[in-house]
C-alpha cells in the first residue's frame, strides 16, 4: 500500500484553528482529564480500519474474480477513507504536532490499538470474508451509536462512514451466505473461517478503562449495549449460511486494543511503514 | 482602490465547469459535492465534501477547481474539506442524472438514498429485488446486479438480460 490519500493529510495547526472557530465546537477537545483515554480511543477507531484495511488490500491483484478483487479494494479504500479521519481527529486531540499520517507510519506496534481480529492473516477468502462479516456486524452498530456521540467530531465522521459500513455489512453477510449455504467445499471453508477466527470476536465488546471513559463522557456507547445487536445479527446470517455457531469461547484472544498484539501485525508494520522509514518525510 | 471581487454566483458557474475526472460528462457542481462558496474578506473558501471517505479522486478534483479558479483570477483561495452532512446521491442534479445516463451509466434510482438503501436491504432479506435499474442502453428493466462495486466506488456492475450489455449503476448513497 502506498501512502495514505494526500488531499485529507490534516495540517494540525490549521485544523485546530479550524476546528476552535467552528460551529461545531467540541467541548472533548480542550477537556485535558479525557485527552489520554480520548486519543487512545480514537487510535483504536483508526488503526481497526487502517489495518483491515491493509489486509483487505493485500487481496488486490489476487482476487478469486475480477468482480470480488474490485470489492474488496474498494472496501479497502473506505476503510482507510475512515482511518484518515480518526487518526486525523487523534492527531488534533494530542495536539502535540503529529499528523495522521504520523500516527500510521512511525509508530511502532506496541503502540497500535487495533483488535487481534483484524491484523490475522487473509487466509483464503473464507477467512477473509468471514472476519469481514463478523467485523462489519459489529462496526455498523458501533458507528450508528456513534452518530449519537456528544462529540460533534465524532459524530460526523460516523455519520459519514457509517453510509459506506452498511454496504460492506450487506456484501459481507450476503457472500457469507452464499458461500455457508453453498457447496460442499465452499461450506466447509466457512464453517472452519468461523471456528478459526471466533474466539478473536469476543475482543471487540471487551471494555477496559478507556472505554469506559469514552462512554462516560457520553462520545461512545457502551460495548455491552452493542453484544446483544451484534449477537442477533450473526445469528440471523449464520444460520442462514447454514454454520454453526463455535462452542469455544469468543473472547479467548483479548489484548490488542492494550498494545499486546500477535506477531503478524509487525510484519504488516514491516511493509506499511517501510518507505517512511527508510526516507523519512517522503512524498508522491 | 480595490479590485472588486466576482460574485459567488459567479464563482459557482465556473466551478460547474469543472468535470469530475472519473465522470467527466457531469459536472462536480451537478454531482453536489460542492457544498458553499463563500467570501472571508479577500479569501474565497470554497467548501467541499467528498463522495466516498477514501475516493480517490478527491484530491484530484480539489486540484481541478483549484486550478480552475486560478485561471478565472482568484489568488486568494481556500479550500475547506467539509464532513457534514455526508454526501448523498439525492444531491446529484436532474440534469447530471440525464446526462450520466447518455453516457452510458445507470444513475441512481429516484427517491432518496436512505429509502434506495432500505428498499435494497429489504429486498436482499426477502429474497427478491424492488428496486428497477433501467438500462442505460436500452431502456430495458430486466437487468441484473453482477457487483456491488464497480470501476469506482460510487458505482455497482450491472447487465442488461435484454440487450445484453453490461453497464455501471451509479448506486444510492
Amino acid at each position: 500500500m502506498p501512502s495514505l490519500p494526500d488531499a485529507a493529510t490534516p495540517d494540525v495547526a490549521r485544523l485546530a484553528e479550524r476546528a476552535a472557530a467552528a460551529q461545531s465546537h467540541d467541548p472533548h477537545i480542550a477537556d485535558v482529564a479525557l485527552k489520554p483515554a480520548f486519543f487512545d480511543w480514537l487510535c483504536r477507531m483508526g488503526d481497526n480500519s487502517l489495518i483491515l484495511g491493509h489486509r483487505i488490500s493485500e487481496w488486490c491483484g489476487h482476487g478469486p474474480v475480477l468482480e470480488e478483487d474490485i470489492a474488496l479494494a474498494n472496501t479497502a479504500l473506505d476503510l482507510i477513507g475512515h482511518t484518515q479521519m480518526w487518526l486525523g481527529l487523534a492527531a488534533e486531540v494530542e495536539g502535540s504536532g503529529r499528523s495522521a499520517d504520523d500516527l500510521a507510519f512511525l509508530r511502532d506496534a506496541m503502540k497500535f490499538r487495533n483488535l487481534k481480529l483484524v491484523e490475522l492473516p487473509n487466509g483464503d477468502m473464507a477467512v477473509t470474508l468471514m472476519r469481514e462479516f463478523l467485523f462489519d456486524a459489529f462496526h455498523y452498530e458501533l458507528l450508528t451509536a456513534l452518530t449519537k456521540s456528544s462529540s460533534p467530531r465524532v459524530a460526523e465522521i460516523a455519520a459519514k462512514a457509517l453510509k459506506e459500513v452498511s454496504y460492506h455489512l450487506e456484501r459481507s453477510s450476503d457472500l457469507v451466505v452464499r458461500l455457508g449455504d453453498g457447496t460442499e467445499e465452499s461450506h466447509a471453508r466457512m464453517q472452519a473461517a468461523l471456528n478459526k477466527v471466533w474466539g478473536y470476536t469476543g475482543e471487540m465488546f471487551a471494555a477496559d478503562a478507556v472505554d469506559d471513559a469514552v462512554a462516560e463522557a457520553g462520545i461512545a456507547p457502551a460495548l455491552a449495549d452493542l453484544l446483544p445487536l451484534w449477537q442477533r445479527t450473526v445469528a440471523e446470517v449464520l444460520d442462514e449460511a447454514t454454520l454453526s455457531q463455535p462452542e469455544q469461547r469468543f473472547d479467548a484472544q483479548t489484548g490488542g486494543k492494550q498494545g499486546r498484539h500477535t506477531e503478524h501485525l509487525g510484519y504488516i508494520l514491516a511493509e506499511m511503514q517501510f518507505l517512511q522509514r527508510a526516507y523519512p518525510g517522503a512524498s508522491w | 482602490m480595490t479590485a472588486v471581487l466576482p460574485s459567488t454566483e459567479q464563482v459557482w458557474d465556473w466551478l460547474g465547469e469543472v468535470p469530475d475526472p472519473e465522470i467527466p460528462v457531469v459536472s462536480v457542481t451537478e454531482l453536489g459535492i460542492v457544498r458553499e462558496v463563500r467570501w472571508e474578506g479577500e479569501t474565497l473558501v470554497v467548501a467541499v465534501t467528498p463522495t466516498y471517505s477514501g475516493c480517490p479522486a478527491t484530491s484530484v478534483i480539489d486540484l481541478m477547481i483549484e486550478t480552475q479558479l486560478r485561471e478565472k483570477g482568484i489568488t486568494d483561495l481556500r479550500l475547506e474539506r467539509r464532513l457534514s452532512p455526508p454526501w448523498t446521491t439525492d444531491w446529484v442534479t436532474e440534469a447530471a442524472r440525464d446526462k450520466l445516463r447518455a453516457y452510458g451509466i445507470a444513475p441512481p434510482v429516484d427517491g432518496t438514498a436512505s429509502d434506495g438503501l432500505m428498499a435494497g436491504r429489504a429486498a436482499r432479506l426477502s429474497g427478491r429485488s424492488n428496486l428497477v435499474i433501467a438500462c442505460p442502453r436500452c431502456g430495458s428493466s430486466h437487468t441484473e446486479r453482477v457487483s456491488q462495486y464497480g470501476s469506482t466506488p460510487c458505482k455497482a456492475s450491472y447487465r442488461c438480460r435484454d440487450c445484453l450489455e453490461p453497464f455501471d449503476y451509479f448506486k444510492c448513497h
